[in-house]
């Protein structure tokens, strides 16, 4: 135990004395809260629009000023040529053409129906996709309203129109922030937890002073307990920044208990920083335990879903997903926050983690060895 | 067990895949010795001295540290001996202070013993004002005749020294030196390892490494008669000349 105490108080004393270390303690977890759910946000705004409009009647220009107003679109152009609608789209100066054709409106009026032609730029898939939902939706509704304006509705209508309202559960205004903000502290606890501890090692191995320290008795598991426990610490740490600039700036108080975000992050860290550990018993220097700490993480992070749903990736990749810890700390994270579920709700999630960390410490304890 | 024989090898052999470093040495260092280690660079001196010390797993033969097993007993030959390596290994970002401490720390030391041996040494070292400074800021000579003192301040049986005043000015080498005696007086064995020749005169016996061999073994002066040489130089110009491998670094 007094091995453990020296080792300890070695380390804390190195962290604080370096400046990148307290850089990226307090900066980073700012920075990436303060900067990045504005910008990783799945709404789509700002989408450029050209109009092909070879009718000129009242209801194209009532459809026009519609899609305008929805805040989604940019009107970039407003032409009768849809060659040179096309153009604009080629210089990507157009991401959504709608082409209004002649006798939109008689058509509309008379035979109670018209057609549109959208053109979109497939470029940026997510934007198509959306842009291309976003004026169906709109120009439903359009269809709506003229329907009630014009057409008496019979009684019973030969056509069903169902319509469907939902609700949104857990958080009712699909606000992305709410959605996001759990995920960016996941990803700034892995990647703050695994760096430190993967460059760290391999910094004793490259300054040579790890060569003093196995010449001496102290115990392997003493050791990396010693790097460990600074870490761990750490990591909790910028947690707890990172949720409190989560309830400062975004408004995202838990709905569960911080106690189980808490339990559930120790756990996870101990699995991360064994995983940082490991990889700095493999490297020689500290860009090799960098590249492969970045590359493995990057995975990570892209198959966890921050960013894209799990359920809708390959079966292969739904696989992977199981054996990523920064999975289940992204489940655990929206469910206890946005759910309010409870300690009981995510044990499977605990336990799973639990492994990870076993396998991975022990791991790590065996391969470090201190003689080649 | 020989308790005047500190260290005993028997055809200590390391090969890393089809190169031998260290070809089946046997030899035997008495305790209070200054053992001298000679090679070229490349003859296998720090290999050898790293087995000894447990960093690193001999491929064949067989040791014995102060009584311990070279192979089962490392932990246990550890709390015995300390070692000083080429590199510069005391942490630069903590101070003199803390570096003493956190050595014997990790030693075992009680806290008593730190605070009075770390005074001690900070007095005869002349650093009591450097105490408070890190590492890093302190000039070469100091910073290695720190380590000698932090390699021995738990009161080893037998301290390994590889290379230590390489680099170092001729002043703090003799200075060096002097700390050597001054251990070697208090009990502990010196194993140190030196391409400086003149160094090599300062030590009780000398063994002297070719191509991962122990080609010559005895006190300086019975070398330099079996040699006909007046310097310790010649003797090792000698037996260095029959090298067939190329400098390793």
């Amino acid at each position: 135990m007094r091995t453990l105490q020296f080792l300890l108080q070695k380390e804390f004393r190195q962290i604080f004395r370096d400046p990148a270390i307290l850089r990226v303690i307090f900066v980073v977890p700012v920075l990436q809260l303060l900067l990045l759910p504005w910008a990783a946000d799945y709404e789509v705004r700002n989408i450029k629009l050209t109009i092909v409009d070879h009718d000129h009647s009242d209801y194209a220009r009532r459809l026009i000023s519609k899609v305008t107003a929805s805040g989604y679109f940019q009107l970039d152009q407003y032409t009768d040529s849809y060659n040179k609608a096309l153009k604009e789209i080629e210089v990507d100066k157009a991401d959504v053409v709608v082409e209004i054709p002649i006798n939109f409106e008689k058509n509309l009026v008379r035979e109670n129906e018209a057609t549109l032609f959208l053109a979109i730029n497939a470029i940026n898939g997510v934007k198509a996709g959306l842009a291309s939902s976003y004026l169906q939706s709109i120009i439903r509704d359009f269809n709506n309203q003229v329907r009630t304006e014009w057409i008496q509705i019979p009684r019973f209508s030969p056509e069903i129109n169902i319509d469907v309202r939902s609700s949104n559960w857990f958080n009712p205004l699909m606000n992305y922030k709410f959605f996001m903000v759990p995920g960016i502290l996941v990803m700034l606890v892995t990647i703050v937890g695994s760096f430190l501890t993967s460059l760290n090692i391999v910094k004793e191995k490259e300054i040579g002073t790890i060569e003093q320290i196995n010449v001496t008795p102290v115990k392997k598991y003493h050791f990396i307990l010693g790097k460990l426990i600074p870490f761990w610490i750490l990591g909790l740490f910028i947690l707890t920044i990172g949720l409190f600039i989560a309830w400062l700036l975004y408004g995202i108080v838990p709905v569960g208990s911080l106690f189980t975000i808490y339990v559930f992050a120790a756990v996870y860290l101990l699995a991360v920083l064994g995983f940082g550990l490991l990889i700095s018993t493999f490297s020689n220097s500290q860009q090799q335990a960098m590249l492969v700490t970045f590359f493995l993480f990057m995975i990570f992070i892209l198959l966890g879903g921050l960013y894209t749903p799990i359920d809708s990736m390959p079966v292969w990749a739904q696989w992977f997903t199981k054996f990523n810890p920064v999975t289940y700390f992204i489940e655990v994270m929206r469910l206890v926050i946005l759910k309010g579920s409870t300690l009981s709700d995510i044990l499977p999630h605990i336990s799973i983690i639990l492994i990870f960390a076993f396998v991975l410490n022990t791991w790590a304890v065996i391969n470090y060895k201190k003689r080649a | 067990m020989d308790t005047e024989k500190i260290i005993i090898t028997e055809k200590l052999t390391k090969r890393f895949a089809d190169f031998v470093a260290v070809d089946a040495i046997s030899f035997f260092v008495n305790k209070g010795e200054i053992f001298g280690f000679l090679g070229a660079n490349g003859a296998g001196k720090t290999t050898a001295m790293r087995m000894l010390c447990g960093l690193s797993k001999p491929t064949a033969g067989k040791a014995t540290i102060a009584g311990f097993d070279i192979y089962r007993q490392t932990e246990k030959i550890k709390k015995n001996i300390g070692y000083m390596s080429q590199k510069f290994s005391l942490y630069e970002d903590l101070t003199v202070k803390e570096n003493i401490r956190f050595y014997g720390g990790i030693y075992g030391k009680s806290n008593i013993f730190i605070k009075e041996k770390a005074a001690l040494l900070l007095h005869q070292l002349k650093l009591e004002k450097e105490a408070d400074k890190l590492v890093g800021d302190l000039p070469l000579g100091w910073k290695q005749k720190l380590a000698f003192s932090v390699a021995i301040f738990h009161e080893p049986q037998l301290v390994f020294l590889d290379e230590p005043t390489g680099g170092v000015d001729p002043v703090t080498r003799r200075e060096f030196w002097n700390m050597i005696y001054e251990a070697s007086e208090r009990g502990i064995t010196i194993f140190v390892t030196t391409h400086y020749m003149d160094e090599a005169e300062y030590c009780s016996r000398v063994a002297i490494m070719v191509d991962g061999r122990i080609e010559a073994l005895d006190t300086p002066e019975v070398l330099k008669s079996t040699y006909t040489a007046t310097t310790m130089d010649d003797v090792f110009l000698q037996l260095a000349r029959k090298a067939q491998r190329s400098e390793l670094g």
